[in-house]
């Protein structure tokens, strides 16, 4: 066992940012969520965030149930409003660093609107949302980013909606830090996600994950690795345009950073606004 | 501390109250008739080193309030019937999770849009059981400027002191009616506080109480690094649904109001003792009641009025003994009869209890009141 010679200070091991009594955790084999959460704490640490200053607020669903492995200050909020709980704390506690956990119908259905608007206020928070295009947690119904014509237990004959990209919601609505990864690449997206909490102002991550059991299997997508490959094969950014590329790429999505700017940031500008009414008081 | 003479209505009092009684975050969205309270928090929380933001929906609104009780700033959001139907279900997280918060409903006609400049008291029920599940419910209902003042206060005690959401119901004619009051704000030492967990990490258990049935809350930045859910959970503040367990959770839950009836109950009674005939009242039809019951004394009808302050939980023990010299009830309220129905369940056995309702925009007049009386002691 040459295991504890490896270990040293500023080395990641997932271990130590994770509630290891809140183990086995729920997620489903084969389930990208996991990788995620892997990426998130990977970035956090390579940050140096102190963990009693970091927040995570998740919703409702696969996504939100991530928050309670987080050995930091966690909250489990309600379906599609943790943007919303996530305004008021940062608000009020700008020391702290305050993450948000959603996924593509906690952050693009029910919580949709908070999206629009977070990413319009610029607070300086970092939206992570896991897109496994499906609600897993309740059994496998048709969201809003479920590729057209796919299976669902809600869309038996296929799905007549298209999927929604909810990074170009994200950049048009006024986010300043805008980026999408997959589970494919954890040192990427770990990347991508430091960045994001880096950026001084709302910044959003769209995180292509994957779902196995009840996305995956309805729609004859193979087994995880295979559905991982299907990622592969569709995030090539350089050759996404090339159109003889294309039968091969059936869904092929752009990758990166998206929306790098700089804005002034929602407490900043609010304080410096509301600088000669603070005056008043002292007077 | 000298006391401020001013005239104010009954929402910049609500506004005034809640800076007095510390609080430092407000996040809501224009509804009318409360929408003044939002105007007067976004102008004076600055100068108190508060936060002031108007959300997208109000939906939006009670969450970024928990959000910020949550961080450690008592805070408050305020609204109208069909908003505060959209806050239900924040409302039953903070209810769930123990957060402090206060709530504001300018009650306004209803059902959905209805009159919206017109009063209503149709939210007596919806602030009782407006969220879903089994809950307590803490709701003050003030009847006066003053009482605004003094009742906003009071909900952030009772709020931080017991872990609960507490709303203060109103209705449109006391939010825009212009009284003079004295603002005097409490002294620090006399407000009640959050009590906040200290100690090491490894002996904190967030949702352990003690005999008073409040846990402490966990500061985050001070260490604790607690996990907060809306799904049932054990002591350890992580999801269960071991039944011995749960049934843990909501006896405490239940139970903690019941436990602190003697903080929480206020009423107001006049000339109950020999009264024959009770008239039971809150907010601006307990205003015309008062007035009711002058006159009614004044035509030799021995009639008292009986004002639930507090309106949930029902201060049943007040009732029943203002209630002891009593042969009929008479209930005046600005519904179809909501805050009858609990003095149904209360009265004691050969006592009658009548209504008297509308629900046409119009405050009930004394006179109406005097007017019913006397059919009934004809």
């Amino acid at each position: 066992m040459n295991e504890i010679a490896l270990t040293s200070a500023d080395r990641f091991d997932i271990r130590d940012w994770l509630r290891l009594e809140m183990f086995p955790h729920f997620l489903c084999p084969g389930c990208g969520h996991g990788l995620a959460l892997r990426a998130f704490l990977w970035a956090v640490h390579e940050l140096g965030i102190d963990r009693d200053a970091l927040a995570v607020i998740s919703g409702i669903g696969c996504a939100g149930r991530l928050s309670a492995y987080v050995d930091a200050n966690t909250f489990h909020v309600t379906h599609g409003r943790p943007l919303a709980f996530a305004t008021g704390l940062k608000l009020a506690r700008p020391d702290l660093t305050v993450v948000v956990i959603t996924g593509d119908g906690d952050g693009l259905a029910i919580g949709g609107n908070h999206l629009i608007h977070a990413c319009r206020r610029n607070l300086d928070l970092t939206c992570l949302l896991l897109n496994n295009e499906v609600y897993g947690m309740t059994g496998g119904q048709v969201s809003p980013t479920t590729a057209a014509e796919r299976y669902t237990t809600t869309t038996p004959a296929g799905n007549c909606e298209p999927g929604f990209d909810a990074c170009k919601l994200a950049e048009g609505a006024g986010a300043t830090f805008v980026g999408r990864e997959a589970t494919l690449q954890v040192p990427t997206l770990k990347n991508l996600i430091r960045e994001a909490i880096a950026h001084k102002g709302f910044s959003f991550v769209e995180v292509i994950s994957d779902c196995t059991e009840i996305f995956g299997r309805k729609n004859a997508l193979g087994n995880s690795p295979e559905m991982v490959l299907r990622q592969k094969a569709g995030m090539r950014p350089d050759n996404w345009g090339n159109k003889v590329d294309r039968p091969f790429r059936p869904n092929p999505f752009p990758t990166g950073v998206f929306v790098r700017k700089t804005r002034p940031e929602y407490l900043e500008l609010y304080e410096a606004m509301t600088a000669a009414a603070r005056r008043e008081e002292r007077d | 501390m000298t006391a401020h003479l001013r005239n104010l209505q009954g929402n910049a009092a609500c506004a005034l109250g809640a800076i007095a009684a510390g609080c430092r975050f407000y996040a809501g969205y224009p509804i009318t008739p409360s929408s003044e309270i939002a105007e007067w928090m976004a102008a004076e929380l600055p100068r108190v080193g508060g936060i002031f933001v108007q959300m997208e929906d109000e939906i939006a609104s009670m969450a970024a309030v928990i959000g910020a009780s949550l961080g450690g700033m008592k805070a408050m959001t305020a609204t109208s019937g069909p908003g505060f139907s959209l806050k239900q279900e924040n409302l039953g997280y903070a209810v769930m999770a123990e957060v402090p918060c206060v709530i504001v409903d300018v009650m306004r006609g209803g059902p959905s849009t209805g009159m919206p400049t017109r009063p209503s008291q149709a939210d007596v029920m919806q602030a009782r059981w407006g969220t879903h599940g089994d809950h307590p419910s803490l709701v003050l209902a003030p009847h006066s400027v003053a009482e605004i003042y003094s009742e906003t206060i009071r909900a952030f005690g009772l709020a931080e002191r017991l872990r609960t959401p507490v709303v203060l119901l109103y209705d449109e004619t006391l939010g825009h009616l212009i009284e003079t009051i004295a603002t005097e704000p409490p002294p620090p030492e006399a407000l009640l506080e959050r009590k906040w967990a200290e100690g090491p990490r490894r002996e904190y258990r967030p949702y352990a109480a003690g005999e008073d049935l409040v846990p402490a809350m966990a500061r985050p930045g001070d260490g604790h690094r607690a996990h907060t859910t809306g799904l049932t959970h054990d002591e350890t503040g992580f999801p269960t649904q071991d039944p011995e367990r749960v049934a843990r959770l909501l006896d405490r839950l239940l139970g903690k109001l019941e436990h602190h009836r003697a903080l929480i109950e206020k009423v107001d009674r006049v000339e109950t003792e020999d009264a024959e005939l009770l008239i039971v009242a809150i907010g601006i039809a307990a205003r015309a009641a008062k007035a009711a019951v002058g006159a009614l004394r004044r035509q030799g009808v021995k009639a008292g009025l009986f004002r639930p302050v507090t309106l949930w939980p029902f201060p049943e023990e007040g009732f029943r003994s203002a209630v002891a010299t009593a042969k009929t009830v008479l209930v005046p309220e600005m519904n179809a009869g909501q805050l009858v129905l609990e003095i149904e369940r209360l009265a004691p056995a050969g006592v009658t209890v009548h209504r008297l309702g509308r629900y046409d925009g119009e405050p009930i007049a004394p006179e109406e009141i005097v007017a019913a009386a006397r059919e009934l002691v004809r």
